[in-house]
C-alpha cells in the first residue's frame, strides 16, 4: 500500500514539476502556478508517508496557502498575459537540457553508488510533539531569528512596494 | 519496500526539473516556481534523511527552510513587482543591465 | 716580508695617496698639490733605486683580496729584472715630467686635478709593472686607460680633446677585451692567474693550452695591441695627442704605451711560436706603416706621435723575433729619448704660444738653444746614431730580425731597415724645418727659451738618452725572464752596417729635400696624391668609421626589425592579440542575462560533480 503511494505521490510530483517549467500547451503563468500548487500537494503526501505530519501539514498551509497566493496575486498584479513571446534559442535549450541532464544523471549516479540507503530503515517516528520539544531546546535561538527574519522580510517588502522609492 | 534511495532520485529529479525552469523559462515568476522546485526538492531529501537515519534535526531544518522560502518569495516578488514598475517588463531578455 | 717588498709597497702606494690628498684637500691649493705629487713620485724613484740597487731580492708577495671558494684574488707586487728595471723608467721619466709639469701647466685653471690625473696614472701603470697576476695585471690595465683617458680630455672643453679621449678609451676596450679573453683562457687551461705559478706550469708542460695556445696568445697580445697602439688599433695614439704635452712625454711616449711591450715580456714563456710570428708581423707593419705616415704629418706632436708608433712596432717585432730582452732595452732607451723629445716638443709650444704646425716654425735654433740642443741629440738617438742609446737597442732588435738561422725574417728586416731609412727621414725634416732656417711666423720670430723648470728635465734626461745604450739592459733582462740570448751577436755586424746604411740614406734625402730654406713641403708638391693620403694618414680613421658605420648600420637594422618584427609584432602585438581574442572570446558570456549566469553555474557544478564523481551515469 505504501508502495503503490509512494509511486503515486512520486509520479504527481513529478509530472506536476515538469508542467510548473514546460508546459507544452501553454506559457501561460497562472497554469504553472496551479501546476505548482499540484506538486506542493504531492509533495505533503510524500511528506506523510515519511511520517512528518506536521511538516506536511505546514508544507500545504505555507506553500499552496500563501506562497501560491502570493504568486497569484503578483500575476494578477502586473497583468502579464501571453506574455511569453518565446522565440527560443534552439542551441540555448539544447545546452541547457545536455547540462541540466548530466547535473542529473550524475546526482542520481551518486545517489545509486554511494549505498547511502543501505542497511537503513524507517525508524523515525517524528510526532508534532518530539519537532517541537527540539525546535524549542535545541534550535530555540534560530527559532527566534527566523521570527527576526520574517520581520525583516516584511519590512523589506513593504518598503519595496512604496511608489516613489526615495 | 521502498529505501531511501527512492526517495533522494525523486528528490534529485524534481530538483533538475527547477533548475530547468530556471535556466530555460523566460518569465521572472516562473523562474521564481523553479527556485520554489529546487527547495521542496531539498526539503524531501532532509525529510528522507530523516526518517531513515532516525533524527528529527532534518525535519526541523524543513521547517526552517519553509519559512525562509516563504519570506524570500515575498521579498522576491516585491522585487519583481518594483522592477516592473520601472521596466514595464518580466522578461529575464529585456534585463540585461548587467552588461557593461 | 723582506725589505724590498715593504719598499714596493710604498712605491705603489705613494701616488696613490698622493692623488687621494690632492682630491680631497688640496684641489685649491695648486702649489701643495703639485709640491704632493711630485714629491710621490720622487720617492718613489728613489725608492725603486734602492730596490734595484740591493738587487738580488727577486720573488713575490701577496696579500688575498677576494676569497671565493677555491679562487683566490690576490694582490701583490713582484720584484724581478723586469720590474725593477720597468720601475726605475716609470718613476725616473715621471718624476722629471711632473716636474717639466709645474712650468708647463702654469696657470691652467685645473692645476691640481692635473697632478691628482698624474699621481693616478702613475699608480696605475706602477701596479702593471709590480703585478704579481693576471687578475691585479688587468685592474691596473684599465686604470691605466681610464687614467689615459682623464689626461687626454684634460682639455675636456675642447670638442676634439673630448673626442680624442674617448676614441683612446674605446680603442682600447678592444683591445682589452681580447686581453680578457685571453687571461680567461689561461686560467681555465692552467687553473691559475699568478705568474710565477704559471711560469712552473709551463715550464713542466708548455703544451698547457694545447691546440689553442696560439689563439690565447693572440687574443693576450690584442690588449698589447690596444695599449701599445698596433696596427689595427694604433689609430688612438695620433688623436691622443690633443693632451697636454708632458701626458703626451709620460703617457703617450715613454710609459704607458710600453705597457704593452712590458707585458708581452712578462706572459713571454707562455705565448707560443704562432702567436709570436703573428706578433712579430703585426710590430713589423706597425713600425713600417707609422713611419710612412710621419712623413707627411705636420704638426710637432703628431710626427713625434707616428714615431712612438713605429718605435713600439720595433719593440712589439722584438718581442716576436724571441728578443724580449732587445725589447725592453729599446723600451728602456725609447723612454728617454723620446720623452726628452715630447718635452722639448712642448718646450717649443709653450714658447710658441700653443702653435704645433713645423711650417709656421723655423729658425728656432738660435731662439731656444737648450731645447734645440737636447731636442736634436734625442733625434740623433732616435734616429741611431753611435755612441747614443738607440743606436744599441736598436742594432739589438735588427740583429734578432737578421738572426736568420733561429727566429730571423727577411722580410721583417728589411720592414725594420726601412723604417729606420724612413725614422732619420722624418726626424731630419722635422729637425730641419723646425729648427733651421728663418722664422716663418710671427710667433717663431717672438719665441723665447723656455724656462729652467722646463729645460732642466731637458738636460737631465739628456744624460741617460746618451749613455743608456752602454748598459748590458738586454742580457739583464733576459737573464731576468730566464731565457739565454737567442742569436749572440754574429749577425750584429750585418745589422749594423744596415742601420749605418739607413742612417746615411735617411739622412741624406732628408738634406737634399729640406736642406734649403723652403716654404712647402717638397715631397707634398711633387707627390701630391701619395703625401694627401699621409696626411690623412692612409685613411685608418675614414675605414674604421666606415667600417662601424656599415656594421652599426647592420647591427641596427637587426635590431630594428627585432625589435619591430618580433618583439613588437610578435610579443607585444602578440600578447595584445590574445589578450584581445580572449576578451572578444569571454564577452560573449557577459550577456548581461541573469540566465546565462545561472547556466554557467550549473556547468560550473556539473564539472565539479563530473570531478567528483567522476562520469555521468
Amino acid at each position: 500500500m505504501q508502495e503503490l503511494l509512494f509511486y503515486i505521490f512520486s509520479a504527481l510530483t513529478l509530472i506536476c514539476g515538469f508542467l510548473v517549467v514546460a508546459n507544452p500547451f501553454t506559457r501561460n503563468p497562472v497554469t504553472s502556478a496551479m501546476f505548482l500548487v499540484l506538486t506542493i500537494v504531492s509533495m505533503a503526501g510524500l511528506f506523510v508517508l515519511l511520517n512528518a505530519f506536521f511538516l506536511a501539514a505546514v508544507q500545504v498551509m505555507v506553500y499552496a496557502g500563501a506562497v501560491i497566493v502570493l504568486f497569484l496575486f503578483v500575476i494578477m498584479l502586473l497583468d502579464v498575459k501571453e506574455v511569453e513571446r518565446q522565440h527560443y534559442n534552439l542551441f540555448g535549450v539544447v545546452l541547457g537540457l545536455l547540462g541540466l541532464l548530466s547535473v542529473g544523471g550524475m546526482l542520481i549516479k551518486a545517489i545509486l553508488a554511494s549505498g547511502v540507503g543501505k542497511d537503513l530503515h524507517p525508524h523515525m517516528e517524528g510526532t508534532t510533539k518530539d519537532l517541537g520539544m527540539k525546535l524549542f531546546t535545541d534550535y530555540v535561538l534560530p527559532f527566534e531569528i527566523m521570527g527576526v527574519l520574517l520581520l525583516v522580510g516584511m519590512i523589506g517588502v513593504i518598503l519595496l512596494s512604496k511608489k516613489n522609492l526615495r | 519496500m521502498i529505501g531511501l534511495e527512492q526517495y533522494l532520485i525523486v528528490s534529485a529529479l524534481l530538483f533538475s526539473l527547477g533548475m530547468m525552469g530556471v535556466i530555460l523559462r523566460r518569465n521572472l515568476i516562473v523562474i521564481y516556481m523553479g527556485l520554489e522546485l529546487m527547495l521542496n526538492a531539498a526539503n524531501l531529501a532532509l525529510v528522507s534523511f530523516s526518517r531513515f537515519t532516525d533524527t528529527i534535526d532534518g525535519q526541523v531544518m524543513v521547517f526552517f527552510v519553509i519559512t525562509v522560502a516563504a519570506a524570500e518569495v515575498a521579498v522576491g516578488l516585491a522585487l519583481i513587482v518594483a522592477l516592473y514598475r520601472k521596466r514595464q517588463t518580466t522578461e529575464v531578455g529585456d534585463l540585461t543591465s548587467l552588461k557593461l | 716580508m723582506t725589505g724590498a717588498f715593504s719598499l714596493a709597497w710604498i712605491v705603489l702606494l705613494l701616488p696613490l695617496v698622493s692623488a687621494a690628498l690632492i682630491t680631497l684637500f688640496t684641489l685649491k691649493n695648486d702649489k701643495l698639490s703639485a709640491k704632493i705629487s711630485i714629491g710621490a713620485v720622487i720617492g718613489g724613484f728613489v725608492l725603486s733605486l734602492l730596490i734595484f740597487l740591493t738587487g738580488g731580492t727577486s720573488g713575490e708577495h701577496n696579500i688575498t683580496w677576494i676569497s671565493i671558494g677555491d679562487f683566490q684574488a690576490t694582490l701583490g707586487v713582484r720584484i724581478d729584472a723586469l720590474s725593477s728595471l720597468m720601475l726605475l723608467v716609470v718613476t725616473g721619466v715621471g718624476s722629471l715630467i711632473h716636474w717639466y709639469s709645474q712650468g708647463y701647466m702654469k696657470g691652467d685653471r685645473s692645476y691640481s686635478r692635473y697632478f691628482a690625473c698624474l699621481s693616478m696614472f702613475t699608480f696605475s701603470m706602477l701596479g702593471i709593472v709590480l703585478a704579481s697576476n693576471f687578475m691585479q695585471m688587468f685592474i691596473f690595465w684599465e686604470l691605466v686607460g681610464v687614467s689615459s683617458y682623464l689626461l687626454i680630455g684634460f682639455w675636456y672643453e675642447r670638442p676634439a680633446a673630448a673626442d680624442a679621449s674617448k676614441k683612446a678609451f674605446l680603442t682600447n676596450r678592444i683591445g682589452d677585451f681580447g686581453f680578457i679573453l685571453g687571461i680567461i683562457m689561461v686560467w681555465a687551461a692552467a687553473g691559475s692567474l699568478n705568474f710565477t705559478e704559471l711560469q712552473g706550469i709551463f715550464g713542466a708542460n708548455p703544451e698547457v693550452l694545447g691546440a689553442t695556445a696560439g689563439l690565447a696568445g693572440v687574443l693576450l697580445f690584442c690588449g698589447a695591441m690596444g695599449k701599445s697602439a698596433q696596427f689595427p688599433l694604433h689609430v688612438w695614439l695620433p688623436d691622443a695627442m690633443e693632451g697636454p704635452t708632458p701626458v703626451s712625454a709620460l703617457i703617450h711616449a715613454a710609459t704607458m704605451v710600453a705597457a704593452g711591450v712590458f707585458m708581452l715580456c712578462r706572459i713571454f714563456f707562455l705565448l707560443s711560436p704562432d702567436a709570436l710570428m703573428v706578433i712579430a708581423w703585426i710590430g713589423g707593419i706597425t713600425a713600417l706603416m707609422a713611419a710612412v705616415i710621419a712623413l707627411q704629418q705636420n704638426d710637432i706632436k703628431r710626427i713625434l706621435a707616428y714615431s712612438t708608433l713605429s718605435q713600439l712596432g720595433y719593440m712589439v717585432m722584438a718581442v716576436g723575433l724571441h728578443a724580449p730582452g732587445a725589447a725592453m732595452f729599446h723600451l728602456t732607451t725609447h723612454a728617454f729619448f723620446k720623452a726628452m723629445l715630447f718635452l722639448g716638443a712642448g718646450s717649443v709650444i709653450h714658447a710658441l704660444h700653443h702653435e704645433q704646425d713645423i711650417w709656421k716654425m723655423g729658425g728656432l735654433k738660435e731662439k731656444m738653444p737648450a731645447t734645440y740642443k737636447t731636442f736634436l741629440i734625442g733625434t740623433l738617438a732616435l734616429c741611431g746614431v753611435f755612441p747614443l742609446s738607440g743606436f744599441f737597442s736598436k742594432d739589438g732588435i735588427l740583429a734578432a730580425a737578421a738572426d736568420f738561422r733561429h727566429h730571423g725574417n727577411m722580410v721583417l728586416f728589411a720592414f725594420g731597415v726601412l723604417a729606420a731609412v724612413l725614422t732619420t727621414l722624418y726626424m731630419a725634416r722635422l729637425v730641419l724645418v723646425a729648427f733651421h732656417g728663418s722664422n716663418r711666423s710671427d710667433s717663431a720670430s717672438h719665441a723665447h727659451e723656455s724656462p729652467s723648470v722646463m729645460t732642466g728635465p731637458l738636460w737631465i734626461l739628456l744624460i741617460p738618452s746618451i749613455i743608456s745604450g752602454w748598459l748590458p739592459i738586454e742580457s739583464f733582462v733576459n737573464s731576468g725572464i730566464g731565457i739565454e740570448h737567442a742569436g749572440g751577436h754574429t749577425e750584429a755586424p750585418l745589422a749594423m752596417a744596415f742601420s749605418t746604411l739607413a742612417l746615411l740614406i735617411g739622412g741624406s734625402v732628408a738634406w737634399a729635400l729640406y736642406g734649403k730654406q723652403r716654404e712647402t713641403d717638397p715631397i707634398a708638391d711633387n707627390l701630391h696624391g701619395l703625401s694627401t693620403a699621409l696626411k690623412n694618414r692612409l685613411y685608418f680613421d675614414e675605414i674604421f668609421s666606415g667600417l662601424i658605420f656599415i656594421t652599426h648600420e647592420a647591427i641596427s637594422k637587426l635590431a630594428g626589425w627585432l625589435d619591430r618584427a618580433v618583439l613588437g609584432g610578435f610579443v607585444v602585438k602578440g600578447l595584445y592579440n590574445v589578450v584581445d581574442v580572449l576578451g572578444r572570446g569571454i564577452r560573449l558570456f557577459q550577456t548581461g542575462s541573469i540566465q546565462t549566469y545561472a547556466f554557467l553555474f550549473v556547468l560550473g557544478v556539473a564539472f565539479v560533480l563530473y570531478f567528483v564523481i567522476g562520469g555521468i551515469l
